[in-house]
């Protein structure tokens, strides 16, 4: 099972969730949504599901098991 | 699921912009409405700016109030509907402009409401104008040289204007960073824990960013929080008063 589960069509490109990430498990993808905005991706091997992404991200695209 | 978004603010995809601070705020919300076991009883009269939004975006009752002035609706639902949950949600702008008299009003009645200000130091639906809380220096669609001490001048503390006034509750906190969202939560619970007892007036003062009018980045905004607004505006309690009126 995946530490995070990211809906990435409501990611607005903020990256809020990457400045906050304790574990820079968190980066930009190099793709855009069907909004536009480049939408982030998250390294699971690094991840500690610590939440801080969930905390921060006004567009709710994280959630964390 | 360790952290899982509450269903009654999870509607669907917000059209805030960027890196606005209501989607968090919304969260706690809808977190401390499931805790409580309190979202059917809930009711919002929101203003007529970007926290009107929010009426697509939860599922909570709401009411779009009149322009700047929330609070006497709110006030109006909760003695109606006694058993209700009512909060005013505003902005710096309705809280402290346009509906001054409307909060010290609320404040000197000790009236049984909750008022959540988000304040972001700008007019933000109008396009970005000078509002009572913007920062000295701040540059605004109608202070384009910077907020000048002897044109509009100095920054509004609410926690100055209700200072010894007899109410339940005054915090303000922020959501600049992850400790910053979990103690303004705190703030934020005890604030409805106080308002579902009735124990009078409440008001509870988040700082949130407006990156599009502040024209910075959303990462740069909650800087600017960190460095500027918040040696400006400190977070803590204020008045916590125990008991009823």
């Amino acid at each position: 099972m995946q530490k995070v589960n990211t809906d990435v069509e409501r990611c607005k490109g903020c990256y809020l969730c990457i400045a906050n990430c304790p574990k820079e498990a968190i980066k930009k993808s190099g793709k855009v949504n069907l909004k536009g905005y480049e939408y982030i991706i998250v390294d699971n091997d690094k991840c500690i599901s610590c939440g801080s992404c969930y905390q921060v991200c006004p567009d709710y695209v994280f959630e964390v098991n | 699921m360790k952290y899982k978004v509450p269903t009654t603010v999870d509607v669907m995809k917000t059209t805030f912009c960027s890196g606005c601070g209501q989607g968090v705020v919304n969260r706690l919300i809808g977190e401390i409405m499931e805790e409580l076991g309190t979202a059917e009883k809930l009711v919002v009269t929101t203003d007529v700016a970007c926290g009107a939004m929010n009426v697509d975006f939860w599922n909570f009752d709401t009411i779009v109030g009149a322009h700047g002035r929330p609070l006497p609706t709110a006030t109006a639902v909760k003695k109606v509907r006694p058993d209700c949950l009512s909060l005013a949600h505003l902005g710096d702008g309705a809280a402290y402009n346009i509906g001054m008299a409307e909060t010290m009003h609320a404040a000197i009645r000790d009236d049984d409401v909750f008022a959540l200000v988000l304040n972001n130091c700008v007019f933000a639906m109008t396009g970005g104008q000078t509002s009572a809380t913007t920062m000295l220096g701040q540059k605004t669609k109608s202070s384009i040289q910077g907020r000048k001490v002897e044109v509009e001048g100095k920054p509004f503390h609410i926690e100055n204007a209700l200072s010894g006034m007899d109410i339940a509750y005054l915090a303000r906190g922020s959501i600049e960073s992850v400790p910053s969202i979990r103690k303004t939560k705190q703030y934020l619970k005890t604030a409805f824990e106080k308002h579902k007892n009735n124990e009078g007036f409440v008001l509870v003062e988040i700082l949130t960013p407006c990156p599009t009018n502040w024209g910075m980045t959303p990462v740069e905004s909650m800087k600017r929080i960190k460095e500027e607004v918040m040696v400006e505006y400190p977070v803590g309690e204020f008045i916590n008063r125990g008991g009823g009126k």
